[in-house]
C-alpha cells in the first residue's frame, strides 16, 4: 500500500501546510508535521505541498505486523455491570492470545466503572486499561471512540474482539474506519494463525454459506461476536494482571450529542435465559396455531421464540427472534417446529445444548444440525406430545 | 433539511451464487429489491421533508440496474438520485463501501442529515452507517426509534438501546441508523412514477469523484479478504427419526423424560 512520507526540512511553515488537507489529517506539533488517520490518500498534499510530501510505494505491502502484539477486548458496561459477553470474549481472546504467547488486553471505558476492572482479571486479562470519567456516563459514539483509539495507539493490540451488541456494533466499525482497518461482523468462530491473522467465521451471503475472512495487511483487526457464541471461561485468578488508569485529554472529551433523558425499560426476560426453547417458523400455518407451542414451551418450563419470518409477520415479539438480526440463544434444549433452518437462524442457536428439529420437508438444512431430526408433521407430533406430558403429570 | 438516504438493492431471494475464484457474490440476473431497512431510513426523510422541507437525495452503490432502487425511492418522493457503478468499485468490503459512499454523498452535495436502514438482509453486519460517519467526520447515533423533532442546528432523537431508550439531541450534519418501524414506510404512488419517469438517476464513476486512487476502492480498498467460502458443518450424534407420528411423538415425550426436562413437573 502507498504511503506518504513527511520530509520535515523542507517545511517553511508547517503550521500553513496543515490547510492543504480537505480530511484535516495533517497536524502540526511543535513544528513537526504528522498526517494522522483521517488521512484519506487523496494525495492534495503531495500535488500541493512544493515537496514536503512524498509519495513512497511499496511493493510488498502492508504492515509491520510485530508492531502489533496482543489481543484486546471492548468491556461493555450496562447499569454498572460488566455484560457478560464481554467474560466471553476474555475467554476466547485468552485462547488466541496463547496460541501466539501474547498478553491479553482488556479496555473499560464509563463513569464509576474502575471498581469493576478487577473483575476483568478474574476471567484472565493481563492488563487492564480503565477510562473512567462523566463524559462516559452514556454511550456517546465520539469520546468512546476517542477513548479506544487512544488505548489502540498506546497498546498497539494485534486483534480487538468487540461484543456484537448495539453499542458494540456502534464502536467497532467507527473504530475501524479511523484506522482504516478490516472488521468482521458477527463472527461465530475465531482461530489465530501463526503470522497472527486473526481467522474469523462467520455465515454470509444470507445463503446457507460460511465465509473465512483474514485481515492480512492491516493491523488492529476488528472482530465483533454476538452474546453467547462462546461460553464464559471459568474463572482464573490472574494476581500479575496489571490495572492501568488512563485519562482522556479533555479536549478529546467533546461531542455532539446530548443526552437529553434516559428512561430505563421495563425488563423482559429475555430468550437468551431460558433453558428451554420451543422455536415457530415456517412451517406453522397460522397465529392462533402459536398457543400450542406455547403451551409445550410452558409444560417443558421454556421459552417460545421464532424465526424471522414469523417475526416480521407479527405473530410473535420482534425480542423473541433467533437469528443473526435477532437474539442467540444457547439453551439446554430447543425443539424447532416447522424451521427449515436458514443459515441466519442456525448462527442464533446452533450452540444449544440438544437440537430436536420437527419438520415435513426430509431435506430442510436444519436437519444437517439437528441432534434430532424428526422428520414429521408437527400438528400431529406436538398435540400428542402436550397430551404425554399432561398425563404423565396427572399420574 | 437536506437529507440524504443511503438505499441498497439486495437479492430478493437467499439463493445466491459466489464466484468460485474470487470469493465474491456475483449479483448478476438475481431477481433484486430494494433492501426493506432503506424503506424506513427513506420514510423517516420523507416525513422530516413534509414537517421542515428540504431535498432528500438517495444514494447506492452497485450495478446499473441498481437504479431501480433509486427509481423506486422518487416513487415514494425522493428528490434526487445518485448512483455509484464503476467496476473498480467492485468486491468493496465495509471499509470500501463506507469510504466510496461518503465520497458519493460528498459529491452529490450538500446534506445536514444521512440517514440509512438499520441493516441489508444481504450482508446483515449493521456497520455501514458507523462507518460511513466516520469517513464523513460526523457524529452517528444508532438504533433510533422514533424522531422527536428538529431546528436548524440538531435533531432530537430517541435511540432503542438494550435496556434503555435514551432521548439525544445530535448537532447537525449527523448520521443516524433507524429502527424497523419507527415510522410506516408508504407504497409507491402511480402519480410520482409517471412524475419521475423522466428524472436523471446521476451515475457516479471513479472519475466524478474526489479521490480517484483506484487503490480505495473495490477489492483493493478492502482490508478484510475472504479466504475461502464452505458449506456449514453438521453436528455429530445425529439422529433421524423418520417413523409415524405417533412413534415420533413417544420417543420423543421419551427422550425428554430420560434427560430430565420433565423433573420439573414434580
Amino acid at each position: 500500500m502507498p504511503h506518504i512520507v513527511i520530509h520535515q526540512e523542507k517545511a517553511a511553515d508547517p503550521q500553513a501546510l496543515t490547510g492543504l488537507c480537505p480530511f484535516g489529517a495533517i497536524e502540526a506539533v511543535d513544528g513537526k508535521l504528522s498526517i494522522n488517520s483521517a488521512c484519506r490518500m487523496c494525495r492534495n498534499c503531495i500535488k500541493r505541498g512544493n515537496g514536503v510530501f512524498e509519495l513512497a510505494e511499496e511493493s510488498a505491502p502492508g504492515v509491520d505486523k510485530s508492531a502489533w502484539r496482543g489481543v484486546a477486548v471492548i468491556a461493555e458496561v450496562e447499569e454498572g455491570a460488566i455484560h457478560p459477553v464481554t467474560f466471553e470474549l476474555i475467554g476466547k481472546a485468552k485462547e488466541l492470545a496463547a496460541k501466539v504467547k501474547q498478553p491479553v488486553f482488556a479496555l473499560l471505558i464509563g463513569s464509576g466503572v474502575s471498581p469493576l476492572a478487577p473483575r476483568l482479571a478474574e476471567y484472565g486479562a493481563d492488563e487492564i486499561r480503565v477510562y473512567d470519567q462523566e463524559v462516559f456516563r452514556y454511550f456517546r459514539i465520539e469520546p468512546f471512540t476517542a477513548a479506544a483509539e487512544d488505548f489502540i495507539r498506546k497498546v498497539r493490540p494485534s486483534a480487538i474482539l468487540v461484543g456484537g451488541t448495539p453499542a458494540g456494533r456502534s464502536l467497532a466499525p467507527r473504530l475501524a474506519a479511523r484506522f482504516r482497518t478490516g472488521l468482521t461482523a458477527d463472527c461465530t468462530k475465531l482461530d489465530m494463525s501463526e503470522t497472527t491473522d486473526l481467522d474469523q467465521i462467520r455465515p454470509a451471503y444470507g445463503g446457507n454459506i460460511m465465509a473465512h475472512i483474514n485481515t492480512p495487511r492491516h493491523r488492529p483487526q476488528f472482530a465483533t461476536v454476538r452474546y453467547k457464541i462462546f461460553p464464559i471461561p471459568p474463572k482464573t485468578p490472574n494476581p500479575g494482571a496489571r490495572i492501568v488508569r488512563e485519562e482522556l485529554p479533555q479536549e478529546k472529551c467533546v461531542s455532539g450529542i446530548e443526552v437529553l433523558q434516559a428512561e430505563l425499560k421495563e425488563r423482559v426476560r429475555g430468550i437468551e435465559d431460558a433453558e428451554v426453547i420451543v422455536a415457530a417458523g415456517r412451517g406453522v400455518r397460522k397465529p392462533e396455531d402459536l398457543a400450542m407451542l406455547q403451551e409445550l414451551a410452558d409444560l417443558l418450563d421454556g421459552r417460545l421464540a421464532g424465526t424471522r419470518a414469523v417475526v416480521e409477520a407479527g405473530w410473535i415479539d420482534g425480542r423473541c427472534q433467533i437469528g443473526l438480526s435477532g437474539r442467540t440463544v444457547k439453551p439446554k434444549l430447543i425443539i424447532t417446529c416447522g424451521v427449515s433452518g436458514a443459515i441466519q437462524f442456525v448462527a442464533g442457536m446452533n450452540g444449544s445444548e440438544k437440537i430436536v428439529a420437527i419438520n415435513t420437508d426430509p431435506e430442510a438444512p436444519i436437519f444437517n444440525i439437528a441432534h434430532i431430526g424428526i422428520c414429521g408433521d408437527l400438528y400431529k407430533i406436538v398435540p400428542d406430545l402436550i397430551e404425554k406430558i399432561k398425563r404423565a403429570r396427572e399420574e | 433539511m437536506n437529507i440524504t438516504v443511503c438505499i441498497k438493492q439486495v437479492p430478493g431471494t437467499s439463493q445466491v451464487e459466489i464466484d468460485p475464484g474470487t470469493g465474491v457474490l456475483k449479483r448478476d440476473g438475481v431477481a433484486s429489491k430494494m433492501n426493506p431497512f432503506d424503506l424506513y431510513a427513506l420514510e423517516t426523510a420523507l416525513r422530516l421533508k413534509q414537517r421542515y422541507g428540504g431535498e432528500i437525495t438517495v444514494i447506492s452503490m452497485g450495478p446499473p440496474q441498481a437504479q431501480a432502487v433509486i427509481r423506486e425511492a422518487f416513487m415514494m418522493g425522493a428528490d434526487r438520485g445518485f448512483l455509484l457503478s464503476d467496476r473498480r468499485f467492485g468486491g468493496a468490503d465495509v471499509l470500501a463501501t463506507s469510504y466510496t459512499l461518503s465520497q458519493g454523498v460528498r459529491a452529490a452535495g450538500a446534506f445536514d442529515l444521512v440517514i440509512c436502514g438499520k441493516q441489508t438482509t444481504d450482508g446483515d453486519t449493521a456497520q455501514v452507517g458507523p462507518e460511513l460517519a466516520e469517513t464523513l467526520g460526523i457524529p452517528h447515533v444508532t438504533n433510533v426509534c422514533a424522531v422527536r423533532g428538529a431546528d436548524e442546528n440538531a435533531l432530537t432523537v430517541t435511540q432503542d438501546m438494550p435496556l434503555h431508550r435514551l432521548t439525544a439531541k445530535i448537532k447537525l450534519p449527523c448520521l443516524i441508523t433507524v429502527e424497523k418501524g419507527i415510522f410506516e414506510p408508504r407504497l409507491p404512488s402511480y402519480k410520482l412514477m409517471r412524475a419521475t419517469a423522466d428524472r436523471e438517476v446521476k451515475i457516479l464513476t471513479l472519475d466524478d469523484l474526489a479521490d480517484k486512487d483506484p487503490a480505495h476502492y473495490g477489492l483493493n480498498g478492502s482490508p478484510t479478504q475472504v479466504k475461502r467460502i464452505f458449506p456449514p458443518e453438521k453436528s455429530d450424534g445425529q439422529e433421524r427419526w423418520n417413523g409415524p407420528e405417533p412413534e415420533s411423538s413417544e420417543r420423543l415425550f421419551r427422550f425428554l423424560a430420560d434427560h430430565k426436562f420433565l423433573q420439573k413437573l414434580g
